[in-house]
C-alpha cells in the first residue's frame, strides 16, 4: 500500500473557481514522485493541502488524502497536525523566508524535535549538528550559532534540507526548492536532497516546473494543468513517449542548451485550446 | 579629512543609533531619578506659597533670588520643585498608560493579523469604528464620565489609543504570517498560538518597541493635555500641564513659568520616540 495516497482531492477559492480538479495520486514509502505544470496549474497546492498549510483562502470540497491509511480530512485538527507532524517534513521554496530571521539556526532546527517530539536536548543538539555535517556546512557549530541574515541563500537551503529531515520523516514535501536558488547552486542542492532521499529512504513529493530536475530525481510524475492530472507515468515512461498531448507539447517547450539556435518552442494554441476543451468538459460533468 | 571615506556605512549608522539611544536615556534616566528623589531633591516645597516672591526670574536674570533656579510663579512657587514634582505624574502616566495601551492593542491586533478569520473581521471593524470618533472630544467625554484623577487619565489613553498598536501590529502579523517558516513551524507541528508567540511575536517585538515608546510620549503629552484643560489629577499636585496652563496667563510678566515646564515636556516626548528608534536599531538582529 502506498505511503501518502490522494483521492479525488478537489480544492476551491471560497465560493470561487475550482484549483485543483479531483486530483488523484500515489506516493509509494521511498519513492519520489515529481509535480510538474505551469504556474498555477496547482501543484504547490497538492503538496501544502497534504500538509495542512492552506492559505486560508481557499477550502477543500472533496476527496481523501490518506497518510498511511488513514484519512487526514476526517482526523479533528488537533491529531491531524500531530500525524502530519510526526511523519511528514516541507522543503520551502524561498530558503531567505523559510528562516525565522529572529532565531537562531540551533534552537530553529532542534526546538520543534525537543518542544513538539519530546526529545531530550542534547540528542537534539547532537542530531543537529551531524545533519549539518551530512549537507555538508562546514563549521557547523558556528552555523548553529548564527542567525539567517548571516548564511548565504545556497547555506540557508542545506539548513532546510537538514531541518527537514531531522525527525526521520517518511514524506517530505519540496516546494520548488531549487527555483530561488543560482543555478551553480541549484545542482549541487539538487544532488544533495537525492542523496540524503536515497540514504533515509524518505518518500519525495517534488514540486517543480522544470522537466530536467524531474528526470534527475524523480520516478514517477504526475503532470497537472489547471488544477487536473493530466497524465501520470512512470519518469522514463514519460521521457520516452508522453502520452497526453500536453505533456508532448511540455517536453518540447523544455529549452535545449546543446542547441541554443533552436531558441524556445511554446506550447502550440490548438494543445492549450485542447486541454482548456478538456477541463471545461471535466467542470460540465464533474461538479453534478 | 582623509580618513572620512574610510568609515563603512554600517559602523557610522550604528555610532549615530548608539549616541542618538545615550542621549535619549540619558534624559529620562535623570528625569526618572528626578521623578524618584523629589521630595529630597526638590530644592523647595513645590505648594508652598510665598506671596513676596512672586514672579521672581531665573537665576541668571537681574532680580533672581539664590535657591530658586528656574524662578516662581505668581503665587511664588518655585518652578524647578514644581517640574521635579510634575515629572512624577508625566512618568508614571507614560510607563502604566503606555504598557498598557501596548498589551491591549499589540495582543488585539496580533490575533487579528495572524488567526485572520472572523477574529480579524470583528478587531477590524472595531478598530474602523473606534478611529472614526475624535480622540480628544472623546478622552474629555470619558474623563467627564469617569471623574478627574490618576486612573482615569490612564483608562481614557489605553481606550483612545489601543488601536494605534492594533492596526500596525496587524499588518505586520499579516506579512509574517505569509512568510514560510510559519509554514514550516506549523507542518512541524506546532499549534497556532504556538506559532504566533514563537515565531511571529520576535520579528513583529522590534515595531512594537517603536511604538511603545512613541506611545509613552504621547501619554505625557495627553496627560498635560488634560492637565491643561484642569482635568487632569487634583490641581494640588503640580501637573506639568497644569503649569503651562497657569503659565499662560502671565506670558507676558514671567515667560518661565510656561517656558521651562514646556521644554521639558518636548524633551521628555522626543526622548521617548528617540529611544524606541535607537533600540531597534540597536537590537533588531537584521539590522544589526
Amino acid at each position: 500500500m502506498s505511503f501518502l495516497s490522494i483521492r479525488n482531492l478537489s480544492v476551491r477559492l471560497k465560493k470561487g473557481p475550482p484549483l485543483l480538479r479531483r486530483v488523484s495520486l500515489d506516493v509509494q514509502a521511498g519513492e519520489v514522485r515529481g509535480l510538474v505544470g505551469e504556474s498555477g496549474a496547482g501543484k504547490s497546492m497538492i503538496g501544502k493541502a497534504v500538509l495542512g498549510i492552506l492559505p486560508p483562502s481557499v477550502e477543500i470540497t472533496g476527496g481523501e488524502i490518506l497518510l498511511d491509511g488513514t484519512d487526514l480530512l476526517r482526523l479533528p485538527p488537533k491529531d491531524r497536525r500531530r500525524r502530519i507532524g510526526a511523519s511528514c517534513a516541507l522543503i520551502p521554496q524561498d530558503p531567505l523566508t523559510a528562516l525565522n530571521p529572529s532565531h537562531r539556526i540551533g534552537p530553529q532546527i532542534t526546538d520543534r524535535l525537543v518542544d513538539i517530539l519530546g526529545w531530550p536536548r542534547s540528542a537534539a543538539e547532537a542530531r543537529a549538528r551531524d545533519l549539518l555535517a551530512e549537507v555538508q556546512i562546514p563549521e557547523p557549530d558556528r552555523v548553529l550559532r548564527a542567525y539567517p541574515h548571516e548564511l548565504s541563500g545556497g547555506m540557508r537551503q542545506r539548513i532546510l534540507i537538514a531541518s527537514a529531515f531531522a525527525a526521520e520523516p517518511k514524506l517530505i514535501v519540496a516546494d520548488e526548492p531549487t527555483t530561488a536558488l543560482d543555478v551553480t547552486v541549484q545542482k549541487q542542492i539538487l544532488k544533495l536532497i537525492a542523496g540524503m532521499q536515497a540514504r533515509h529512504g524518505t518518500a519525495l513529493l517534488f514540486v517543480t516546473h522544470d522537466l530536467g530536475v524531474v528526470s534527475k530525481v524523480c520516478q514517477n510524475l504526475s503532470v497537472l494543468y489547471s488544477g487536473m492530472v493530466v497524465e501520470d507515468s512512470a519518469v522514463t515512461d514519460f521521457f520516452a513517449a508522453p502520452r497526453h498531448p500536453y505533456s508532448r507539447a511540455l517536453l518540447a517547450a523544455t529549452p535545449k542548451y546543446t542547441d541554443p539556435a533552436a531558441g524556445l518552442t511554446p506550447v502550440p494554441d490548438e494543445v492549450i485550446a485542447a486541454v482548456r476543451a478538456e477541463v471545461a468538459a471535466f467542470d460540465a460533468g464533474g461538479i453534478a | 579629512m582623509p580618513d572620512a571615506g574610510q568609515i563603512d556605512g554600517r559602523s557610522l549608522i550604528r555610532r549615530r543609533a548608539g549616541l542618538r539611544l545615550w542621549l535619549s536615556a540619558g534624559w529620562l534616566t535623570l528625569l526618572a531619578a528626578a521623578a524618584l528623589l523629589a521630595p529630597w531633591i526638590a530644592p523647595k516645597d513645590p505648594l508652598a506659597q510665598d506671596l513676596f516672591l512672586g514672579r521672581l526670574p531665573p537665576f541668571w536674570m537681574a532680580g533672581a533670588e539664590p535657591g530658586y533656579w528656574l524662578g516662581t510663579d505668581s503665587l511664588g512657587r518655585d518652578v524647578l520643585s514644581r517640574i521635579i514634582h510634575g515629572a512624577r505624574v508625566a512618568l508614571m502616566v507614560a510607563l502604566i498608560a503606555g504598557s498598557i495601551t501596548c498589551l491591549v492593542g499589540a495582543t488585539l491586533g496580533l490575533l487579528a493579523g495572524f488567526l485572520r478569520g472572523w477574529v480579524d473581521m470583528v478587531i477590524s471593524r472595531l478598530i474602523d469604528i473606534w478611529m472614526a470618533f475624535p480622540p480628544v472630544l472623546f478622552s474629555i467625554l470619558l474623563i467627564a464620565v469617569l471623574g478627574p484623577g490618576l486612573t482615569s487619565i490612564i483608562i481614557a489613553i489605553v481606550v483612545i489609543d489601543w488601536t494605534r498598536f492594533a492596526r500596525v501590529v496587524r499588518a505586520e502579523a499579516m506579512a509574517q504570517g505569509a512568510m514560510d517558516y510559519v509554514a514550516s513551524a506549523r507542518v512541524a507541528g506546532r499549534g497556532r498560538i504556538g506559532t504566533m508567540i514563537r515565531e511571529i511575536l520576535p520579528n513583529v517585538l522590534p515595531t512594537i518597541v517603536v511604538l511603545l515608546t512613541l506611545e509613552m510620549g504621547i501619554a505625557v503629552i495627553v496627560e498635560a493635555i488634560l492637565s491643561f484643560v484642569n482635568l487632569s489629577i487634583s490641581t494640588d499636585d503640580p501637573t506639568w500641564g497644569g503649569m503651562i496652563a497657569e503659565g499662560r496667563t502671565s506670558i507676558h510678566q514671567a515667560w518661565w513659568v510656561l517656558v521651562f515646564p514646556l521644554i521639558t515636556l518636548f524633551l521628555t516626548v522626543l526622548s521617548f520616540s528617540q529611544l524606541g528608534e535607537g533600540l531597534k536599531d540597536r537590537f533588531d538582529p537584521v539590522l544589526r
